[in-house]
């Protein structure tokens, strides 16, 4: 699969941040290695989404960040989950259940 | 983020939209992104550094060389900057920040070129400020609703006769048309002519109407204190009442509630003051009016006119329907009453038109000027921009290669001209303010005072609303005018050298379009201001059939418990015209019933004794004037003899007939010796003693019309006018005029002073023709100026594309008058263009307003052609500086440039 490419539906990208914050706090790029993981590789996503999509999560209060130390002793900005964050993740997991049912059953529907 | 691999995930981005945001952390982030911007970028820098650093220490880590794990990662991350923009493009607040970002910019780039910025502002304030002063006025005379019930339902009643249409009707016409007819709800009438208020200090002329009963109610409006008439008020046996109008409530008797019941004793007769109406009410065919009265019933003379009607139409009834109802109840009267109703016709109008009618073709004339104008400051500014743009084409070109959207580029345009336009527009309307002030203060008293309506004139929200829309139009075209000229081609070829040649014939079609478009716009202004001027000259110059210069005059009206007989008024007017006469510097003076140069009211039917009855109505103008005051006026006498002092009633009835009675009725006789008399019972006939040339009785504008001249002292009144020809500046003899007068008998009423000239200045008619030409002459002016600066800047720069090509032939020997013939023709070719195009235009524009035209027809060959002439030559002068500059030019400097 490494050359197909597969699109991410609209507010995906978001859920799957929120869900990759959900142990703990990360910096970008662990970010990206974080869902690339829980998504078996289906998902690459590119710093010229993931980047813009972090600022926005964070402007809508949803992440908060600050400054640390990586564990190559870099200093990297990072992310973790707000309240609003968690509240936002458990509303938006609701809502995919229920678009991926949905779209389960239509598809098996003869 | 494996090599190679893309997802895409375009359709990432997830919206906002529909999800709790927390709006304190919204507001927080844009202001952090707008105003600590510097420490935001630095941490954004930081941020994306630091991943590209960590991926490279991943691969450091697999174990691969760390120059080779950098290049790699810097390659896996992808363009820093793009990531960077992608994230500022994200963020919260970014409108506003694009539009403070451009802003700031286009005020730089305004500032940094302070000349264009005010000649443009100027230029479109200019053309702003005359629209919107011109559009308020439009707004209050002809779009804002007469402040009545239903306006559009309300129409004026007239009786026309053989000399015009909008005569009066008698009380028993009036009875009669109420009565009979089927299409009107309500059918009143009012007699605009103003009352003698006997006051402490005798009588005062005061302005006022007589309305029957029902006036008010027709026009749907009530008082604001006490009650309305009620119906049957006007019957004879009731106690006369009148209403104070809002204004005369407060000047005469400061808003006092007390002024309910008080009595008022107008033309001999006391009324009783019943109530007071509203602020915003006026009626402006019988304004200026203090005092409504009401109009008692019980005149039963058909043959006196003195009445306007004004009638509500009933639901559905068409306006023609309606006049043709009253035309049948008038021929039905006419023939039952022929003696005095033979040859009068029933007219009608809507209230508008009788209000308005008049200034509306002015009005609409003067707005379209106004609009030319500001469409030729809008060219104007649209191609400063043009050859501005020329000298950006680098800049766009440099934004759109570092990655500039387009959309972006277009942005900037856009907030530039909206700035232009906004700064433009406000300045613009401030300007209005002040000018329709002005103009409001430039209207004579008298017609202001028929004007209602302009009162109040200002930035009313429809007022506000006409200057938008102007300011979003202007926006557009300025915005729009760069955005042409940029297209997306453009923005590649700009880098390059040689994309000038190019842009150059761009530029040359969209400005020389611009010029020819202005020119011909410059030329109809200048035609129409040509034939309103000549108009107005010939309307001043028009034969009014006497000398107006060095007249002084004053109206005059005794009191009727002491002049009410004729001897009593023979001997005041005798008395009056014995002072005046012996005042200093008084060459000569005279009475007369009523001033020429007015409406041309007061008429009477007349017979010619011993001629049979031809069944037509003879209708002409009536004068009762003394001996003296064909002199005074200097009229020419064409045969016979004016009036001798002595012609009172002990001697034999007498009259002079002018040129157009005695041609109209007398044609190929001599009408001198011939008997005329006021109708066929009268026993005392008139010997038609004089013919005099046509005194213009009526507006200057008006046709010649019969009319006939009695002495005085035979037909005595104690109202009349003194007329005296002064021998030093007239002015200064109206106080020495009212003070003699004054002497022989204070209580009289002495009113409305004024000189001849005044009045042929301050008449309506001149009015709207001086101040419509000079309206549209100074657009003109203005237009001129403009389109030959435009015409200037597109040679210029044309010939500033064209230096190192005139350079070229002139270093192969062409000649200096062959550059001037090059240039010149380029211009010439435009000029011609445009005053053909405005020729064309410019008739078509005089023949719609023919109507205003005075003594000049619409294809007046010597305005147009002066005009056309005017403009090329001026236009040819500003083209000739450039041409001048181009073939004086050093071949060698010249093929330097670039």
């Amino acid at each position: 699969m490494s050359s197909k490419q597969t699109n991410l539906l609209q507010g995906t990208l978001d859920l799957l941040i929120l869900k990759a914050l959900g142990p703990g706090e990360l910096h970008g790029l662990g970010i990206s290695r974080r869902i690339e993981q829980i998504t078996r590789g289906t998902f690459l996503v590119k710093p010229g989404s993931l980047f813009p999509a972090l600022h926005r999560l964070e402007e809508a209060g949803w992440l908060s960040s600050f400054w640390g130390e990586s564990e190559n002793n870099r200093r990297a900005k990072f992310y973790r989950l707000t309240k609003a964050g968690k509240t936002q993740f458990e509303v938006e997991t609701e809502q995919w259940a229920k678009v991926a049912m949905a779209m389960t059953n239509a598809l098996k529907a003869i | 983020m494996g090599k190679g691999r893309h997802g895409n995930d375009e359709c990432a981005e997830s919206n906002l939209r529909g999800r709790i945001v927390n709006p304190i952390s919204r507001i927080r982030s844009v202001l952090r992104n707008l105003f600590r911007k510097q420490r935001v970028e630095k941490l954004l820098d930081d941020e994306v550094r630091a991943c590209v650093e960590m991926i490279a220490d991943e691969r450091i880590a697999a174990g691969i060389p760390p120059s080779e794990a950098r290049r790699s990662a810097v390659a896996e991350f992808g363009p820093i900057e793009q990531v960077k923009q992608a994230v500022r493009d994200r963020r919260t607040g970014l409108g506003v920040e694009l539009f403070w970002q451009d802003a700031r910019f286009g005020l730089r780039q305004l500032w940094r070129n302070p000349g264009f910025a005010a000649t443009a502002i100027l230029i479109l304030a200019l053309g702003i400020a005359s629209s919107v002063a011109i559009f308020a006025f439009v707004d209050a005379a002809l779009i804002k609703p007469l402040p009545y019930k239903d306006p559009n339902r309300l129409a004026i009643l007239f009786e026309s006769i053989p000399l015009g249409p909008r005569f009066h009707l008698s009380y028993p016409d009036y009875l009669d048309w109420k009565r009979d007819n089927k299409v009107f709800s309500s059918l009143e009438v009012y007699n605009p002519y103003g009352f003698m208020m006997k006051t402490a200090d005798g009588l005062r002329n005061t302005d006022g109407a007589r309305v029957s009963a029902g006036f008010f109610r027709t026009l749907g409006v009530k008082p604001v204190l006490g009650r309305d008439f009620y119906d049957g008020e006007d019957r004879p046996e009731t106690p006369r009442t009148a209403l104070l109008s809002y204004s005369a409530w407060q000047k005469r008797y400061g808003k006092s509630s007390n002024v309910i019941g008080q009595a008022l004793v107008l033309d001999g007769d006391t009324y009783t003051v019943i109530g007071v109406l509203p602020r915003d009410f006026s009626f402006a065919p019988a304004e200026p009016a203090d005092i409504w009265a009401i109009q008692k019933a019980g005149d039963t003379c058909r043959g006196c006119h003195g009445l306007f009607g004004v009638a509500r139409l009933k639901d559905g009834v068409t306006f023609s329907a309606a006049l043709a109802d009253i035309t049948t109840i008038a021929q039905n009267l006419a023939r039952q009453y022929p003696d005095s109703n033979r040859d009068q016709a029933a007219f009608m109008l809507p209230l508008a038109e009788v209000v308005v009618g008049d200034i509306r073709p002015i009005l609409l004339v003067v707005l379209g000027g106004a609009g030319l104008l500001l469409m030729i400051a809008s060219l104007n500014i649209a191609s400063l921009l043009l050859v501005r743009s020329e000298s950006r084409r680098r800049e766009m070109a440099v934004r759109g290669a570092l990655g500039a959207s387009p959309r972006r580029l277009v942005a900037q345009f856009i907030t530039e001209g909206t700035m232009l336009a906004a700064i433009g527009c406000t300045v613009g309307v401030a300007l209005a303010r002040q000018g329709m002030q002005m103009l409001a203060l430039l209207v004579p008293k008298d017609m202001m005072a028929g004007m209602p309506f302009l009162q109040g004139l200002g930035l009313n929200p429809r007022v506000t609303a006409f200057a938008c829309v102007l300011a979003i139009f202007a926006a557009a075209l300025f915005a729009l005018t760069p955005i042409l000229r940029f297209r997306s081609t453009d923005i590649r070829d700009g880098l390059a050298e040689g994309g000038r040649a190019v842009a150059g014939v761009m530029w040359r079609r969209i400005g020389t379009n611009l010029v020819v478009i202005e020119l011909a716009t410059a030329m109809i202004l200048l035609v129409g201001a040509g034939l309103l001027g000549k108009s107005l000259y010939r309307l001043l110059h028009t034969d009014i059939g006497m000398q107006p210069d060095h007249i002084a005059t004053v109206h005059v009206f005794a009191q009727q418990e002491k002049y009410g007989k004729a001897e009593q008024q023979v001997a005041l007017v005798r008395e009056i015209l014995r002072r005046v006469e012996s005042l200093p510097g008084v060459r000569s003076a005279g009475v007369t019933s009523k001033m020429p140069i007015e409406d041309g009211d007061w008429t009477t039917s007349f017979i010619i004794v011993g001629q049979p009855d031809d069944g037509k109505n003879k209708e002409v103008a009536i004068r009762s004037v003394s001996a003296g005051y064909m002199a005074t006026l200097k009229t020419s006498l064409l045969g016979g003899r004016y009036f001798n002092d002595d012609e009172d009633s002990s001697k034999p009835g007498v009259v002079i007939v002018n040129q157009a009675l005695a041609k109209q009725y007398f044609a190929g006789q001599d009408p001198i010796g011939k008997q005329l008399a006021f109708g066929w019972n009268d026993k005392k006939p008139m010997l038609v003693v004089g013919v005099i040339n046509d005194i213009q009785e009526g507006q200057l504008d008006a046709k010649p019309r019969g009319a006939l001249y009695v002495p005085f002292y035979q037909n005595p009144n104690n109202g009349f006018v003194v007329l005296a020809r002064t021998a030093q500046d007239d002015r200064s003899t109206l106080s020495a005029l009212t003070s003699t007068i004054a002497s022989v008998d204070g209580s009289m009423a002495i009113f409305d002073p004024i000189i001849m000239n005044e009045k042929i200045h301050d008449a309506p008619v001149t009015y709207l023709h001086r101040s419509s030409s000079w309206l549209m002459g100074g657009f003109a002016g203005l237009a001129l100026l403009l389109s030959v600066v435009g015409l200037y800047g597109v040679i210029s720069y044309s010939v500033s594309q064209r230096t190192r090509e005139i350079g070229v032939r002139m270093a192969l020997g062409a000649q200096r008058s062959s550059v001037y013939r090059l240039i010149l023709f380029e211009a010439g070719r435009l000029i011609a263009v445009g005053v053909m195009v405005g020729l064309i235009g410019a008739i078509g524009a005089a023949s719609l307003m023919r109507k205003l035209l005075f003594g000049v027809p619409a294809w007046d060959a010597m305005t147009l052609s002066a005009v056309a002439g005017l403009l090329a030559c001026v236009a040819l002068l500003a083209t000739f500086l450039p041409a001048h500059r181009a073939a004086s030019a050093n071949p060698i400097d010249a093929l330097r440039a670039e």
